[in-house]
């Protein structure tokens, strides 16, 4: 019976290390964005708010080409990363890497944005009246109180990262072990008629995907509903 | 010792609201904001904490300056030696009653630590929650929780927001008497949000009354609540306060009588020692007088007073007349009809009969 090939393997684990490392950085960038976005009062809310948002609506694809010429030898970031001595990004790990996080932004920063602004300000001040400061009240109060929020842009980030196709297509092509995820392997595999492995790896990332929505669903549901 | 007393000045603005207040509060004891919602009385001690931006003014507290906008002072919140009681406790849920409590006490220095989580446990009598997580308590526990997290930071000022506003009746009586401890076992002044008169006469040495953002009155508890000159909202209410003491039982008649300067009244029998104090209440519209003393009358308490005052109500059929008893201030709430009748001018000796008096624990 057919089975997944080395290839296909090594697609599978680039493709977790990809939604690790982008998960991980997203939850970096993603937390202090929500957490501007939670308490400011800033005209500027409305923009950055949109601008976080946009992957959601975007085709994939456009959002792959913008990067691919960012970040192309003639693109601003391009030039930059040159100049840094780290070289071109496009077709390469770590340019996947940037792409997932900017697709995948939304995903994380809306979540945990919830939680916060569910928090209000009240616990916060409490904090502040038994002498925490804004950094120590930010770690020890509003983070463990925005843990649900966390959990699921985790796990959102993650999966949504899994799941991308149009962006790795265009700033990733498909280098086997430094940008061929799983989605590319299917499509390829797809168009060399192999379907039985086409069928191995679609399999995989469907119960992969119900898993984890179930996981999301069944904590809601224990929540009682809220974030809890 | 520092200079010992708070002086605060703020003005504040919000959209459809303006604070501004000028006080100078002592320094010991429980002082009461008293106002009707809207009166400012919460934004106020906002203000004292730190915790309304907006707010521009001047804050010194026993010596220490929290505020000076002139000069471009102002500590923040969590640098302030204040100890906050919100009106819902507000207590962390992620953290156990024990973690609530050491939450504020780990954040102080050890040597800047004047009580210890065992006294204040024990003082509000919380010892057996210490393991429970804040969503297994009752509200009046989660109160008194509240409580003890903010004196755990010994603060230097202690405020507290209708922190009975949450209870129903019962948990009141429940928490009142913890109160009353904190007043008579710590040396720390207490800033008393509160909208129920029956509080403030309870707990309060002073009183600030609050109406629309401005400062109506403010003064000593019971010279203040003997004042004629309030403000017609709260002469409807009026009454004064009278510190007695316990000097005697008759167990024949079920009554106990509270003495005070200038005399005694009799009340139903009191489960206290001869000798204690009993803070009590009487309102205006309980007190009636007469030119004689009456004789056959069902009402018993009965004091001769001088008239000193005689002023409209909060309604044209009554006024307010002021006595003196024998140094004991009292006010009676009386028709208008009745004042002219009886001639009743300042100077004039009558007989006040007092129909109830209100017992505050």
């Amino acid at each position: 019976m057919p089975s997944l090939t080395s290839a296909d393997w090594s697609a599978v684990w680039l493709t977790f290390k990809l939604a690790t490392v982008s998960t991980v950085i997203l939850l970096l960038v993603g937390t202090p964005i929500a957490w501007w976005l939670a308490r400011t009062r800033s005209k500027w809310k409305g923009v950055v708010g949109a601008v976080v948002a946009l992957p959601l609506v975007l085709p994939p694809t456009v959002i792959g080409f913008y990067l691919l010429v960012a970040m192309g030898p003639e693109g601003p970031v391009g030039r930059l990363t040159t100049a840094l001595g780290i070289g071109l990004l496009p077709f390469s790990f770590a340019g996947l890497v940037v792409g997932s996080v900017i697709y995948s932004l939304p995903f994380v920063v809306q979540p945990v944005h919830n939680a916060f602004e569910a928090i209000g300000r009240r616990p916060l001040e409490v904090a502040a009246t038994l002498r925490a400061g804004p950094w120590d009240s930010f770690f020890t109060v509003a983070l463990p109180l925005a843990r649900p929020g966390f959990v699921t842009a985790t796990i959102l980030g993650f999966a949504h990262t899994v799941g991308e196709f149009g962006v790795v297509l265009m700033i990733g092509g498909n280098i086997p072990d430094s940008t061929r995820v799983v989605s590319v392997a299917i499509y390829d595999h797809v168009e060399a008629l192999e379907y039985a492995e086409a069928h191995w790896l679609s399999a995989g990332m469907l119960a992969f995907s119900f898993l984890v929505l179930l996981a999301l669903y069944g904590r809601r549901r224990q929540a009682g509903g809220g974030l809890g | 010792m520092a200079e010992v007393g708070i002086r605060a000045r703020f003005e504040v603005v919000f959209p459809g609201f303006r604070l501004d207040v000028d006080l100078d509060l002592p320094g010991r004891g429980v002082t009461a904001l008293f106002g009707h919602s809207g009166s400012g009385k919460t934004t106020l001690l906002r203000c004292v904490a730190g915790l309304e931006p907006a707010a521009r003014g001047r804050l010194e507290v026993n010596g220490e300056c929290w505020q000076d906008d002139a000069r471009g002072v102002c500590v923040p919140t969590h640098r302030r030696a204040l100890g906050y009681v919100f009106q819902e406790a507000s207590l962390f849920p992620h953290l156990s009653v024990r973690r609530n409590l050491e939450f504020g006490l780990r954040r102080i220095p050890a040597a800047a630590r004047r009580v210890s989580l065992a006294q204040a446990t024990t003082l509000l009598g919380i010892d057996h929650l210490l393991e429970r997580m804040p969503d297994r308590l009752s509200g009046g526990e989660r109160q008194r929780v509240g409580m003890a997290r903010a004196l755990l930071t010994s603060p230097r000022i202690l405020l507290m927001d209708e922190p009975l506003a949450a209870l129903d009746h019962r948990r009141k009586q429940e928490i009142l008497p913890y109160l009353e401890r904190l007043h008579d076992e710590l040396d720390i002044p207490v800033l008393y949000v509160s909208h129920s008169p029956d509080e403030v006469v309870r707990l309060a040495d002073h009183v600030v009354m609050l109406g629309d953002g401005r400062v109506m009155a403010a003064g000593e508890l019971h010279a203040t609540m003997a004042r004629l000159d309030l403000p017609t909202a709260f002469t409807e209410d009026a009454g004064v306060v009278i510190d007695g003491t316990v000097a005697a039982h008759d167990d024949h008649y079920h009554l106990t009588r509270l003495d005070f300067p200038g005399g005694a009244v009799w009340v139903q029998r009191q489960a206290v020692e001869l000798g204690r104090r009993l803070r009590f209440r009487i309102h205006a519209r309980d007190v009636s007088l007469a030119d004689h003393q009456v004789e056959g009358s069902s009402i018993q308490n009965l004091l001769p007073a001088t008239v000193t005052e005689v002023v409209g109500a909060d309604s044209p059929a009554h006024v307010l007349v002021g006595l003196d008893a024998g140094g004991t201030a009292l006010i009676a709430r009386i028709t208008r009809r009745a004042a002219e009748q009886l001639v009743l001018r300042p100077g004039r000796r009558m007989w006040v009969q007092i129909k109830s008096v209100a017992l505050l624990g």
